[in-house]
């Protein structure tokens, strides 16, 4: 989240797409109610299901799933149409005045400029800024050539005018479903909040995993961010861009970079043409981008502080500005190693081997089937976990026969894990609050802590490279491992480490004092160096666990602004900053929007940035020299215009239909799909078409009483939510003789589902273009092991089955919500 | 008055001496206090392990540390005090103790061999010892030192690490610290699905 759970209460307007938080994020989803009950705020939901979101809100709209694009940029055209925009902040804040070089195309046709059929990709060099002076760069361009009356035709608005000029209320209607009325009542209402410019009101919106999980995800939030920059609600309390987030701790896992193309702190993985670690700077290091008179902060131009210092933290002296920080420890990337290349490689034969530690692969798929395919050619496997779980006994899973698994060669280690209650450290949740938890028991049985478990096992891999030598052994037998009790690190030890020390004592420049000795705890990033005296395991959490003790660990319940900013409460990243972007809560002469919700604003007396927050900026940038507030980004401000590589498939979003889909792309049919998604093509990767009989649209999702593949080991969450279920319209029903607790069968190009009937009048038909369209929808939560599964008393069914292996070409998210089935009763 | 849900409960306990501050006599209810079954537990303050809300959640544990006996978990409850959810659970966060305390638990570390039907008892060591070698080889026959261009490349293809989302900064750290270190490309979480 670019904001945060409480912050939400601040808010005056929401709006709620991709997500369903009164049922999967029930604690969190009080704060909306909350605004709703304090600040008479509306509530906008828009969803294939009436869910019961959907039924606290003001407004609701039932969309086909996978048509967001479409939606969100009918209300762009809306609020552009309606004179509902941030001027100010646009032409301030944002990229709208840039001027977009002449050869850039718009894809009325379906296709950008740039794309090369034979490839499947954009030559993006189109997508660019024109330079100031007319210099000609290959990069973004250091001077830009801009225009503040944001007229210019080739100026980021106008395009962006131009792109959604397509995206009248009457096409709205014929691709996603919603009347044309019923979407004009909801873009009138989310974008009242800005009637004619007037700044002092602020909207949200929250989303989840229906935007991610399609092959245009990416897309559909970047659709939300741009309305949401035109709105000027970025960097406000109670607005912001807020994705709500699966896992207790998967904001953690992210910053963590358990991911294979970042490294801790969002730094970009090497790749093989960086063939030193000053070509890696060089590419991964941004440089300013912007209108000559604008200043702009460009953090990211201190990378190479971030990167050597993370390689002090793992390398320790064997990290050395000769040999230029044993970059070359780190492997290289050179292709797409995401999730279901993990699968296809393994399905392949290359990939060999696995640890899946809490992580249910299986039940995950896509394409579950494929998934078990795969695993039977494998190796090894080793998996952690505190249940029996799917993916750890694939190889007795439902259709395999005694004779089939014994031709399964899979050698399956599977570790008892120690659960939540018996682990300590910190977890970070979707309003980036890294909080400190404590073990209330010992891991019972034979069970042992995670992090016991992944040091033994490097340690005893350590130990054999060590006498028996072997392939590049060097990062190996060089990892730092300095950690009191090595086969048991504490926790409070890496989490120091994450934060990071000084190794020489640092002096102020300026001052010529020693502001930390060596072997102290950093007091943030702000003192990182890239010289070799500084380490620091994840550069956005330093500032965690400083010399005053653990910052994350804190209690402290007050809230002095009222605005639900709780700033002695854990630590928050970046520099425990609470709203991000939090300079744009100002005009650019640095006074609040709204003087009701003061988060930050400029002190002239003290020439300083103050605030209830933490200002998220350079704090004593005068406002005259107009830093940009989106100070992660080259150009300062805020990104309209998506440029370069920025994103593979568009500067700006396009409507596409989901890869299995039963209509035609009604812009463009003749480029229906996003154009640089691919397929896979094993024979386990099957797509189906209305050809063969998939007409009905089907999505996933969790419940609120079931957490995933967990829970149903869990006696009172298996009481409250014994089995699964197909919802569907009562129209559907009728039509196939379907009535509720008859056993169906769903089936998909991949394979089939079977469980009863949950007839509903929540998803009705919906018109698309005229052709009468149905949707239905899934729990995810069911599978072969659970109490209900182990006692016979449901089908061992996974909903994840039938979903397709296509992704999101950015993202390389699969596309679980919007593919195409067939539905029978059994 | 100005106080916290935390003071509030510890002002109940006072029982009678509450009036002045409340303005009503908890007695009565004081007399119910009595026999809260937490009333002597041990408070350890954790999160939720299921949803990014991270709601705060209070563990009560009895056991005496000092004569070695292992705490026993008798009640979770929300934290008052956590800002985001101020003691409220949904039912998931509601039921966690019989996630806690669960006849289900793996217990031991199992082995299914190749061609087997079954799951065979291991021991730890054993185990370890194994998956290290098993680690060892993998590597050492798919390591890429060089690429096709000549160009370092370092990388383990072999095999692959999947998961963390539900566990501690500080281990999926030492996971990126480890799996990178033996060259892993194929490394991923929660986060990407």
């Amino acid at each position: 989240m670019t904001n945060g759970w409480v912050d939400i209460k601040n808010t005056d307007m929401m709006l709620v797409m991709g997500g369903n938080p009164a049922e999967n994020h029930p604690c969190g989803f009080k704060w909306a109610m909350e605004a709703k009950r304090d600040r008479n705020a509306k509530l906008i939901v828009v969803d294939p299901r009436f869910t019961r979101t959907a039924a606290t809100g003001d407004l609701f709209c039932q969309i086909r799933a996978g048509s967001d694009i479409a939606f969100l940029g009918g209300v762009i055209r809306y609020a552009i149409e309606n004179n509902r925009i941030a001027k100010e902040y646009l032409t301030n804040f944002t990229n709208a005045a840039f001027i977009v070089k002449e050869g850039f195309k718009l894809p009325e046709d379906g296709l950008y400029s740039g794309f090369d059929p034979a490839t499947q990709t954009y030559d993006q060099s189109s997508w660019n800024y024109e330079a100031d002076g007319g210099a000609s760069s290959a990069g973004l361009p250091a001077k830009v050539a801009y225009d503040l009356t944001i007229e210019n035709p080739r100026c980021v608005f106008q395009l962006l005018r131009k792109q959604y000029s397509r995206y009248t209320p009457e096409m709205v209607e014929r691709v996603t479903g919603v009347p044309k009325e019923q979407f004009l009542k909801a873009a009138d209402l989310f974008t009242s909040i800005r009637t004619n410019g007037d700044m002092k009101k602020v909207a949200t919106i929250m989303y989840a995993v229906g935007w991610t999980q399609h092959s245009f995800g990416t897309q559909i939030i970047r659709t939300a961010a741009i309305l949401q920059l035109l709105l000027g609600n970025v960097g406000r309390a109670g607005g912001g861009v807020n994705a709500l987030r699966g896992h207790s701790n998967i904001q953690g896992a992210t910053d963590m970079a358990g991911l294979f193309d970042s490294l801790p702190g969002y730094l970009k993985a090497p790749i093989p043409s960086d063939v030193d670690f000053k070509t890696y700077m060089t590419r991964t290091t941004p440089t300013a981008s912007k209108p000559a008179p604008w200043d702009s902060f460009n953090y990211y131009s201190n990378t190479s502080k971030f990167a050597v210092s993370f390689l002090k933290a793992l390398y320790g002296d064997a990290a050395k500005k000769e040999n230029d920080w044993a970059f070359h420890y780190l492997p290289k990337v050179d292709r797409n190693y995401s999730w279901t290349e993990i699968w296809d490689n393994m399905y392949r034969g290359g990939v060999k081997g696995m640890f899946a530690f809490g992580m249910n692969g299986v039940c995950i798929g896509p394409d579950s089937q494929k998934n078990i395919e795969a695993l039977k050619r494998a190796d090894w496997l080793v998996v952690g976990e505190i249940y029996p779980d799917e993916t750890s006994e694939f190889w007795r899973s439902p259709g395999i026969t005694p004779e089939e698994m014994r031709k399964i060669n899979t050698t399956v280690y599977r570790l008892p894990c120690a659960g939540f209650a018996e682990k300590d450290g910190s977890m970070t949740n979707s309003a980036r609050w890294l909080v400190w938890k404590n073990a209330a028991v010992p891991p019972p049985g034979q069970c042992r802590l995670d992090q016991d478990i992944v040091a033994q096992i490097f340690l005893k891999v350590r130990d054999l490279y060590k006498s028996e030598g072997g392939k590049f052994p060097d990062p190996i037998l060089n990892l730092t491992w300095a950690y009191a009790v090595p086969e048991h690190p504490s926790l409070g030890e890496i989490a120091k480490e994450v934060n990071g020390k000084a190794i020489a004592d640092i002096v102020d420049p300026k001052t010529h004092q020693v502001v930390l000795k060596a072997g102290q705890q950093l007091p943030g990033f702000a003192l990182l160096k890239d010289d070799g005296t500084t380490s620091c395991g994840n550069w956005i959490y330093s500032g965690s666990w400083t010399e005053a003790g653990p910052q994350l660990a804190r209690r402290g319940t007050e809230d002095p602004s009222g605005l639900g900013i709780f700033p002695n409460w854990a630590w928050s990243w970046p520099a425990n900053r609470r709203v991000l972007y939090n300079r744009a809560s100002c005009d650019p002469s640095g006074n609040p929007w709204d003087a009701t919700r003061k988060q930050v604003w400029w002190n002239e007396d003290a020439q300083l940035w103050v605030g209830n927050d933490v200002p998220d900026f350079k704090a004593d940038s005068h406002p005259k020299d107009h830093m940009g507030p989106f100070i992660m980004n080259p150009e300062g401000v805020g990104r309209i215009f998506g440029p370069l590589a920025a994103f593979a498939d568009g500067p700006f979003p396009e409507h596409y239909e989901p890869i299995e889909s039963p209509v035609a792309n009604l812009f463009h049919p003749q480029h229906s799909n996003n154009p640089v998604v691919k397929k896979f093509s094993t024979p386990a990767d099957k797509y189906g078409t209305t050809a063969e009989g998939f007409t009905v649209i089907c999505t996933t999702y969790r419940l609120t009483e079931t957490y995933h593949y967990w829970t149903k080991n869990n006696p009172v969450n298996v009481e409250i939510m014994p089995e699964p279920f197909v919802e569907m319209p009562v129209e559907l029903a009728q039509e196939l003789g379907i009535r509720g607790g008859d056993k169906v069968k769903v089936t998909s190009a991949r394979s089939f589902y079977i469980a009863k009937a949950f007839v509903t009048k929540r998803i009705k038909p919906m018109m698309i273009d005229g052709k009468k369209i149905y949707q239905i929808g899934l729990p995810i939560n069911q599978g072969y092991r659970g109490i209900q599964e182990d006692a016979g008393k449901v089908a061992k069914t996974i909903a994840n089955r039938l979903t397709p292996t296509v992704t999101d070409p950015n993202s390389h998210t699969p596309e679980f919500k919007g593919f195409l089935v067939k539905i029978e009763k059994v | 008055m100005d106080t916290s849900r935390r003071d509030f409960f510890k002002i109940s306990a006072m029982g009678g001496a509450a009036v002045s501050f409340l303005g009503f006599d908890l007695a009565p209810a004081y007399a119910q206090l009595q026999e809260l079954k937490i009333a002597r537990a041990q408070e350890t303050r954790s999160i939720c392990p299921y949803c990014a809300v991270g709601c705060g959640v209070l563990i009560y544990t009895i056991g005496d540390k000092a004569k070695n006996v292992t705490p026993q978990v008798i009640h979770v409850e929300g934290d008052p005090d956590h800002p985001t959810n101020r003691g409220t659970l949904c039912p998931k966060g509601a039921s966690l103790h019989q996630d806690i305390l669960n006849p289900r638990r793996l217990l031991k570390p199992e082995v299914r061999r190749p061609a087997s039907d079954h799951w065979e008892d291991i021991s730890w060591d054993q185990a370890l010892d194994e998956i290290a070698r098993r680690i060892k080889k993998t590597r050492d026959d798919t390591f890429v030192e060089k690429d096709t261009q000549d160009r370092t490349a370092n990388r383990c293809e072999g095999f692959a690490w999947i998961g963390g989302c539900t566990d501690t900064n500080e281990f999926n750290y030492l996971v990126v610290k480890t799996m990178r270190s033996l060259g892993v490309t194929y490394i991923e979480n929660q986060a990407r699905v």
